[in-house]
């Protein structure tokens, strides 16, 4: 068969950003009709490299063929035009607006005068969007009211709306459990049926040999090799990736035994959202709690650490019981939260990478209500380097860093505290193999030094592999637990669905609506 | 499930009837404390007293939903006030002419606070300022700080007159909002003032023309601004260099009384004229209270932090 012409080739791609070689001399081929995987760890320059194709920042030198006809792509207006549409690594929602008008944002149908909107038409194609992606929301709900997961389908909605030729997703499965993923997976094939191109980025490696057709790997900033993915193994891509070897399996020290039960939850619920939840946490001991998305998981953590209200129900603290109302009073009983939306929860995003990594702790850094900022920065670095954290300095702002980086600062925030419970809420969104395996140890060293963990996960092998016990969650009550090392997948998932561990598979609905 | 639904529906509810509800308790406490408040036209003067403030706090919702402000209004309608009045007494221009110009003097004045924000990259807070200072101090240079009058009566007639029985300010103020509501839900250009408000940067990435619909809204407010200017000149039958100084206050009160977000993307203009007329009502009742002018001002801004923190307090509810 001879080479197609391609659809997309990037040449010579170069963006530097103040301390920061972001791409260098980078090149990348799409041909029509497949999913190119593009891969690389946290940093390597995979947004910058979609955001130069997108308009969102002209490269600093190289150029962009389209069609065999070079292009010039000063916005993301022009990428539109030409038939380019793009799913952002951050949600590209604007909250206060709904559903449907955000799906046609900036080429609204036009009504019966110029300058007018078809209202009626737009709510009715929004709808048919939104049931392509079997999403059963209505149009008219601001999409702020979803929950994370059904906003990426809006998003996701969206750019297919645009009938593109090419459609980048930076990362779209991030927040997405298994079966919103399948659904994406089924749309997308369909698109590369049709004969549309996809870029396709993820650091979820299982998810790469589902769909992708050929994979690109960048490091630090520049082109590693461009493989189809029948020759490729696991661990080949992720030495492509790390450039050295690197365990994609997930790693569970044996730990001879746990100790004494720190924090016990008995009978909390939170109206709306959690029923009549018990159980107990132990020293040491890294506790999974799955289940779908809306099954409550994100609230129990709230509720623990004051964010909602408990209604009824104790919790107690080396046996003692507390009464938490206010997040500030969890920390002091010392719990950590490291929550789900780290951009909008866990971070300072203006502020730099030092004073996010020590704001946790500043009373302690300041003397006389001033803050030692060499003990400060010392303590900064200090993580910077533990977590492997990717920055230029400490002076960065945070909001400068990729995604991955931008959790592991979170992550660090909370090990400063050296907390007894620490509750993470999906700690490894999109966080890239090297960094994952890291965070996985990190938490097993602070099981080891006796810290009690709660993991919130959506990734089953993750929950399975890190996790001493599993809790499973399914509308608002816990469904079951589980010695992760004898259950398996299908155990977890027919818990979460509510159907019996023989599993015919129904599903209730009640749960991925919220 | 349905409980959260329910009580998110009765909390937005609440917190878009809140400012009916407001208005209504003044309403009916002035009713109760005082017997001239329902009486002899007290009502419609409120109303025509404050058609300005509405037509104003009209450009100013918009600007708002925008994220940005504008706090040169006041100034603006002086200045177009002055102007206009100076080109029927001292030039002997119709007054049709004069009031298309002074029309167009608004717009322009806008569309460069909203190039200043645009392209110079101000924040609206400074831009807007600096407006505010300019616009007052070509006011008093142009009238030497003394009032111009001898406006003519097809002028005077829009803060006086009457078409039929409806007072002209009132009518004008009605088409004003009215126009402005059409705008915010029907067209492409107020759902971007919405989007831009919600996120600058996802709309631009979208594809919305942001520097235009910023351009644009600035001039609006301008040319709304300049017409209150007028429209109060029309009432007091001479253009008064001393005209709307704190008129800003009065508009941006009224934005934030209808639930204007300070932040952007939240709000719509019915609740700005209803937070217009709980401003004109406050007034109005501690005038026939005999509450004296000072302290009245102290009650206005307890009134505003009441009603904001209320507002505040049920947007949580809402989003809970
Ligand atoms: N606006 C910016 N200003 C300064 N530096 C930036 C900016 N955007 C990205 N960078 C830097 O450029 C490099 C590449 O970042 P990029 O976001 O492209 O990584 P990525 O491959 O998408 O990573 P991730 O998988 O974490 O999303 C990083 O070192 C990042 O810190
Ligand atoms: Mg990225």
């Amino acid at each position: 068969m001879a080479e197609p012409q391609p659809l997309l080739h990037m040449r010579h791609i170069t963006k530097t950003f103040p301390g920061v070689r972001a791409l260098n001399d980078v090149e990348l081929v799409v041909y029509p009709g497949e999913i190119l995987a593009l891969l690389g760890e946290n940093g390597a320059g995979k947004s910058t490299l979609m955001k130069a194709l997108n308009g969102v920042f002209p490269p600093d030198s190289g150029e962009i063929v389209w069609n065999g006809q070079p292009v010039a792509i000063h916005s993301p207006h022009d990428a539109q035009a030409l038939g380019i549409s793009m799913i952002h690594q951050e949600l590209a929602l604007i909250p206060y607006l709904d559903a449907g008008k955000n799906i046609y944002l900036g080429r609204e149908p036009r009504g019966p005068l110029p300058g007018l909107i078809d209202w009626g038409r737009l709510y009715v194609q929004a709808r048919e969007q939104l049931q392509r992606v079997r999403l059963e929301v209505d149009p008219r709900v601001p999409v702020r009211q979803l929950p994370l997961a059904q906003q990426q389908m809006v998003e996701v909605a969206k750019a297919l709306s645009l009938d593109a030729r090419l459609i980048v997703m930076d990362e779209p499965t991030s927040s997405l459990t298994e079966r919103e993923v399948e659904t994406l997976f089924e749309q997308m094939r369909l698109l590369r049926a049709q004969g549309v191109a996809i870029i396709f980025i993820t650091h979820r490696l299982d998810e790469i040999f589902q769909v992708a057709d050929r994979v690109t790997v960048l490091r630090d900033g520049e082109l590693v090799g461009s493989e189809p993915i029948a020759g490729l193994t696991e661990e080949r891509i992720i030495r492509l990736m790390v450039g050295r070897e690197v365990s994609a399996m997930f790693e569970r020290p044996e730990r001879a035994q746990t100790g004494a039960v720190v924090l016990e939850v008995e009978g909390v619920s939170s109206p709306g959202a959690i029923q009549d939840i018990s159980f107990k946490l132990h020293r040491g001991e890294v506790l999974g709690l799955a289940g779908l998305v809306g099954a409550g998981r994100t609230e129990l953590a709230e509720t623990i650490f004051g964010v909602r209200p408990a209604s009824g129900g104790t919790i107690r603290l080396d046996g003692q019981p507390v009464a938490i109302r206010r997040p500030a009073q969890a920390i002091q009983h010392g719990i950590g939260f490291v929550p789900e939306d780290r951009k909008a929860q866990g971070l300072f995003l203006r502020m730099n990478v030092g004073a996010n990594i020590v704001m946790a702790l500043l009373r302690q850094l300041c003397r006389w209500g001033v803050i030692q900022h060499a003990r400060a920065e010392k303590m900064g670095s200090e993580f910077v380097e533990r977590l492997d954290i990717r920055t230029p300095s400490l002076q960065q702002r945070v909001r400068n860093l990729s995604g991955g980086n931008q959790q592991k600062v979170v992550i660090a925030k909370w090990l400063t505290r050296e907390p007894k419970v620490l509750i993470l809420d999906e700690p490894t969104r999109g966080i890239d193999v090297g960094a994952k395996a890291e965070i996985h140890r990190l938490m097993h060293q602070l099981a080891g030094r006796g810290v009690g963990i709660l993991m919130i996960s959506s990734e089953l092998p993750e929950v399975l592999g890190v996790s001493d016990r599993v809790l499973v969650m399914h509308e608002g009550r816990l469904a079951g637990e589980f010695d992760p090392r004898r259950a398996t997948q299908d155990d977890i998932m027919s818990a979460a669905t509510g159907s019996n561990p023989a599993g015919n598979g129904s599903t209730s609905r009640e749960a991925t609506l919220q | 499930m349905t409980a959260i639904i329910q009580r998110r529906a009765l909390a937005g509810w609440l917190r878009r009837g809140m400012v009916f509800l407001i208005l209504l308790v003044l309403a009916i406490f002035f009713a109760l404390t005082s017997d001239r408040f329902f009486q002899g036209g007290n009502l419609v003067n409120i109303a025509v007293q404050n058609a300005h403030v509405i037509v104003v706090a009209t450009g100013m919702t918009l600007t708002m939903l925008l994220g940005g402000i504008d706090l040169s209004v006041g100034s603006v309608a002086a200045l177009v006030g002055a102007i206009s009045a100076g080109l029927i007494a001292r030039n002997g221009l119709p007054t049709e002419v004069a009031l298309g110009l002074g029309l167009g003097l608004g717009f322009l004045l806008g569309l460069a606070n909203g190039a200043l924000v645009v392209y110079g990259k101000l924040p609206p807070f400074v831009a807007t300022l600096a407006m505010m200072g300019v616009a007052r101090g070509l006011t008093l240079v142009y009238t030497e700080g003394r009032p111009i009058s001898g406006l003519g009566d097809t002028y005077t007639f829009w803060g006086t007159g009457k078409f039929g029985t409806v007072p002209a300010p009132i009518v004008l103020a009605i088409v004003v909002v009215v126009l402005a509501w059409l705008l915010l839900t029907r067209t492409r250009f107020g759902l971007h003032i919405y989007a831009i408000g919600g996120g600058e940067e996802t709309s631009r990435l979208a594809g919305v023309a942001v520097n235009r619909v910023k351009l644009l809204t600035y001039a609006i407010s301008g040319l709304l601004a300049g017409l209150g200017g007028m429209l109060l000149a029309a009432r007091l039958w001479s253009a008064q260099p001393q005209i709307g100084v704190g008129l800003e206050l009065d508009a941006i009160a009224a934005a934030v009384l209808g639930g204007v977000s300070l932040f952007g993307g939240v709000g719509g203009v019915l609740g700005a004229v209803v937070g217009a007329l709980i401003v004109g009502v406050l007034a109005n009742g501690m005038n026939l209270l005999r509450v004296a002018s000072y302290p009245q001002q102290v009650i206005q801004g307890i009134v505003l932090v009441l009603a904001v923190t209320v507002d505040m307090y049920t947007k949580r509810l809402e989003n809970r």
